[in-house]
């Protein structure tokens, strides 16, 4: 497994206004690889995770220090663009959110917004993406029909889809199968186990058979605190401290 | 890594980001400019009449600069009295159907409130003029015209507001107080009349407020129904309102009746802003719910 | 006994609007028997000559709509996206506040200022200069329509009016249907590395569309039937044209409601009433069906958006 960092963690803290929510997060996410984040609900790994794309600059009040790097550059830098930095660092959200739109239109909306590609290289990059995103075939006849009339699957996949469309660096999920049914899911985690060859992906989960199923890394989360992070195997089978034997082992949920 | 930092296509875009915020805060600020020119304009014209004498005096054909509009002031509240009159009973009871059905006939009721709601206000005066007034002054020349058919007017126009604010606001009322009252056997009009309706009360009274704010403004409605007086008469004759004077001043060729004009105008609005504000009060105050 | 009780009342209100279209319709029979289609078609409205045609307070009536929409969409628009999505926390209440109350003055009011700050301002800074103009003579479209009589009263004072009392409407709706765009839209395609303005124009206003056409129509529908500000301000003057019809904006005109409120005081019992009659029943019809089909796209558009 590669070792090389790709996003480094370091003495992160993050408050809503008063509310501290993260108390000093310390990590190294490796490159191609597949980590995820698990932990009871409210614990701040859906908060962690939108740090990373600086999504919480948008909430009024949010206020982080530490710092996070992506391949050694830190992403709150002022020369950083924020705008680059969601190309590279791409999200896919729990519900999926496709624009009311036709397919095509999705797919292309991003690569038309950062002026990466028009014409035929547009019909291209269209038709990669939804291949990579394994939804090609099922879609290749009705490109210009409304995304809407997709099912929640196929939709959650488009929103993948589009996701790769700017070539990212990094896709964050947050628990993206958690509104879909099994069969839905167990074609999204095939997709992601493949994603990570070109990609490092980052999935905060409630499912811990999914983490074990599909990550090479996992960090449990606690109250805002990081308290353990480590390979998978390592974690799920000899967790390091109580609190993670408790929670993998469901005495509290 | 330079994929990160800021190039020409990005500054592009924020540019186009920040002209487009610009444009809409702009747009904004004129709305609430134009309404400062409007109103700056009120007061500045309308003070030199505001005074004492204007509220308590009738026009004055000697002495025109010492006249008044208190016939216009007693003729608008006679007849938002009666546009209450007509509009409290039917908007609340059809307000109560509302609340308490969901079938094919409430959703037409909805529907016709919608129209009734939609129709310009000068068709409504004309309405009433062409059932009540006209077939009278058919017989009698010039006559027919009184406050109780402008209060009609008025009242129909309400009706639509008083109907929406009455259903929503019953609907507000939480399962768990018409829970308490049906489970002690009490019928259901009963609970509807007595816990269910005073509960509600405070948000009826605040939209019945602001719809009379809304009413007491309109002009047209009354041109072809009340005439207009420059006495104090019976409700039952021609009456004057504050509108309506305003109308006449504003349109004469007199210089101190388009100086009253605005005085009139002046007195109109801070009637329509103490409405509109004791309402907003008494949703504030009275939040039981 | 509950039930019927206030069935009834509502019954009341299904009455009362057909009684509205029935009563108009029934006294305005005179004048439907003996002029006929010509009502609509005819362009000349003459007491004396027994002449009554509403085509011109028709057409009058579209054009100053049509001026007030041009002037107050684009405004309404840009304050209901500024409202909705780009105002911060604090200013939103004042802000809105302070549009509603352009909606609570009354047209009356309106109508006064018009008369007074309005028409004095255009006429000497607008109207006047650009009819003494020659590099304006020389234009091909602006010198059509900045042309006309010019002393003040005119069809563009009635735009502008209209204008002025439509935008807090439009903008209140459509700042309601704006709200009504869930979140996580704008958090998707913030996602995808957007500008504000991009979020807004490519993705949030698209997914508006429908609501912000009806909440326009609703607009339209408003100005439609507006009376007093208008009939203050146009002239209530057929111009200077042979058909009585112009399209130069410093010309006077006349729209249906003006029409109604002007030459009510001098309408004899008989034809003349009954033809002021049917020109109300016009106004009912059309305004009827502009709100009509504004409010189901309205309506249409909430509830795709909520689906």
């Amino acid at each position: 497994m590669q070792t090389v960092p790709c996003v480094t963690v370091k003495n992160v803290s993050f408050w809503y206004g008063s509310n501290q929510a993260l108390f000093d997060i310390n990590m190294t996410i490796p490159q191609h690889a597949v980590t995820a984040f698990i932990g009871p609900s409210g614990c701040g790994k859906s908060t962690f995770l939108r740090c990373i794309n600086r999504m919480n600059d948008r909430i009024d009040g949010a206020k982080m220090t530490g710092t996070i790097q992506l391949n050694d550059q830190d992403i709150r830098e002022k020369s950083v663009s924020v705008e680059a930095l969601r190309r590279t660092v791409g999200m896919v959200f729990q519900k999926p959110v496709p624009f009311p739109m036709s397919i095509y239109d999705n797919i292309a909306f991003g690569p038309r917004t950062h002026r990466l590609a028009s014409g035929r290289m547009l019909d291209e990059l269209v038709e990669k993406c939804l291949r990579d995103a394994a939804l090609w075939d099922e879609v290749k006849d009705k490109l210009k029909s409304s995304a809407m009339a997709l099912s929640g699957g196929q939709q959650q996949r488009l929103c993948i889809a589009r996701t790769l469309s700017v070539s990212p660096d990094v896709i964050l999920m947050d628990e993206p199968c958690s509104a879909l049914d099994p069969n839905s899911t167990h074609r999204i985690e095939e997709l992601i186990t493949r994603l990570k060859t070109d990609y490092t992906v980052i999935i905060v989960t409630h499912n811990l058979q999914q983490a074990k199923r599909i990550s090479d890394m996992t960090g449990f989360f606690l109250r805002g605190e990081l308290v353990e992070f480590g390979p998978s195997e390592t974690v799920f089978s000899t967790p390091t401290r109580t609190e993670t034997d408790d929670y993998i082992n469901g005495r509290f949920g | 890594m330079t994929q990160l930092a800021k190039t020409p296509v990005l500054l592009q875009r924020r540019v186009t980001n920040a002209l487009f915020q610009a444009a809409c805060g702009l747009s904004a600020v004129l709305a609430i400019t134009i309404l400062g020119y409007v109103l700056w304009f009120l007061f500045r014209q309308g003070i030199t009449y505001f005074k004492p004498s204007f509220f308590t005096n009738l026009p004055d054909n000697v002495n025109p600069a010492l006249g008044g509009i208190k016939h216009s002031i007693i003729g608008s509240l006679n007849l938002l009295g009666i546009a209450l009159c007509i509009s409290l009973p039917i908007g609340i009871l059809s307000g109560v159907y509302q609340a308490e059905s969901s079938g094919k006939l409430s959703n037409l009721v909805r529907f016709l409130t919608d129209v009734l709601n939609g129709i310009p206000s000068i068709v409504v005066g004309l309405f009433v003029y062409a059932i009540w007034i006209l077939p009278y002054a058919l017989k009698h020349p010039g006559q027919g015209y009184s406050g109780v058919a402008g209060g009609t007017a008025l009242g129909i126009m309400m009706i639509p507001l008083v109907m929406r604010t009455t259903d929503e606001m019953l609907r507000l009322v939480p399962q768990s107080l018409w829970d308490a009252s049906l489970a002690l056997g009490t019928p259901r009009w009963r609970t509807m009349l007595l816990i269910v309706l005073p509960a509600a009360r405070n948000g009826i009274v605040t939209g019945v407020m602001l719809a009379l704010a809304r009413v007491s403004g309109e002009t047209a409605p009354l041109l072809f129904t009340v005439l207009g007086n420059e006495f104090l008469g019976p409700i039952t004759g021609p009456t004057d309102a504050l509108p309506l004077r305003l109308y006449k001043y504003a349109t004469s060729s007199d210089p101190v009746q388009n100086s009253m004009a605005w005085s009139t105008a002046l007195t109109l609005l801070l009637i329509i802003l103490i409405l509109s504000i004791l309402a907003r009060f008494l949703t504030r105050a009275g939040k039981r719910i | 006994m509950y039930v019927g009780a206030i069935t009834t009342t509502s019954l009341i209100l299904l009455t009362l609007v057909l009684a509205i279209g029935c009563a108009l319709l029934w006294q305005s029979m005179p004048a439907i028997k003996a002029l006929g289609p010509r009502f609509l078609s005819g362009h000349e409205w003459d007491d004396a000559a027994g002449k009554y045609g509403s085509a011109a307070f028709l057409s009058g009536t579209l054009y100053s709509s049509a001026i007030a929409i041009l002037v107050s969409v684009p405004i309404s628009i840009c304050s209901a996206v500024f409202l909705a999505e780009l105002a911060p926390k604090w200013i939103r209440l004042p802000i809105t506040f302070l549009i509603e109350l352009l909606a609570a003055i009354p047209s009356v009011v309106y109508g006064l200022w018009g008369i007074f700050v309005l028409i004095p301002l255009l006429r000497d800074k607008v109207m006047t200069p650009a009819l003494s103009s020659p590099t304006i003579t020389k234009i091909p479209v602006l010198k059509t329509l900045l042309a006309g009589a010019g002393y003040g009263p005119s069809m563009l004072a009635a735009g502008l009016i209209l204008a002025i009392m439509i935008t807090p409407f439009i903008t209140a709706i459509c700042r309601d249907i704006l709200l009504a765009i869930p979140t996580i839209q704008r958090d998707a395609a913030a996602g995808l590395g957007t500008t504000q303005a991009e979020t807004i124009v490519k993705v949030v206003l698209p997914s508006a569309a429908p609501g912000l056409i009806g909440a326009v129509m609703l607009g339209f529908g408003r100005a439609f039937g507006e009376t007093m500000a208008v009939t203050m301000v146009i002239g209530n003057m057929t111009p200077n044209t042979p058909d009585g019809r112009s399209i130069a904006l410093f010309d006077p005109g006349y729209t249906i409601a003006s029409a109604m409120a002007n030459k009510f005081t001098e309408a004899t019992p008989g034809i003349a009433t009954a033809a002021l009659i049917e020109l109300g029943l016009v106004l009912f019809v059309t305004s009827m069906v502009i709100n009509l089909v504004a409010r189901s796209l309205v309506k249409f558009a909430s509830r795709r958006l909520s689906a």
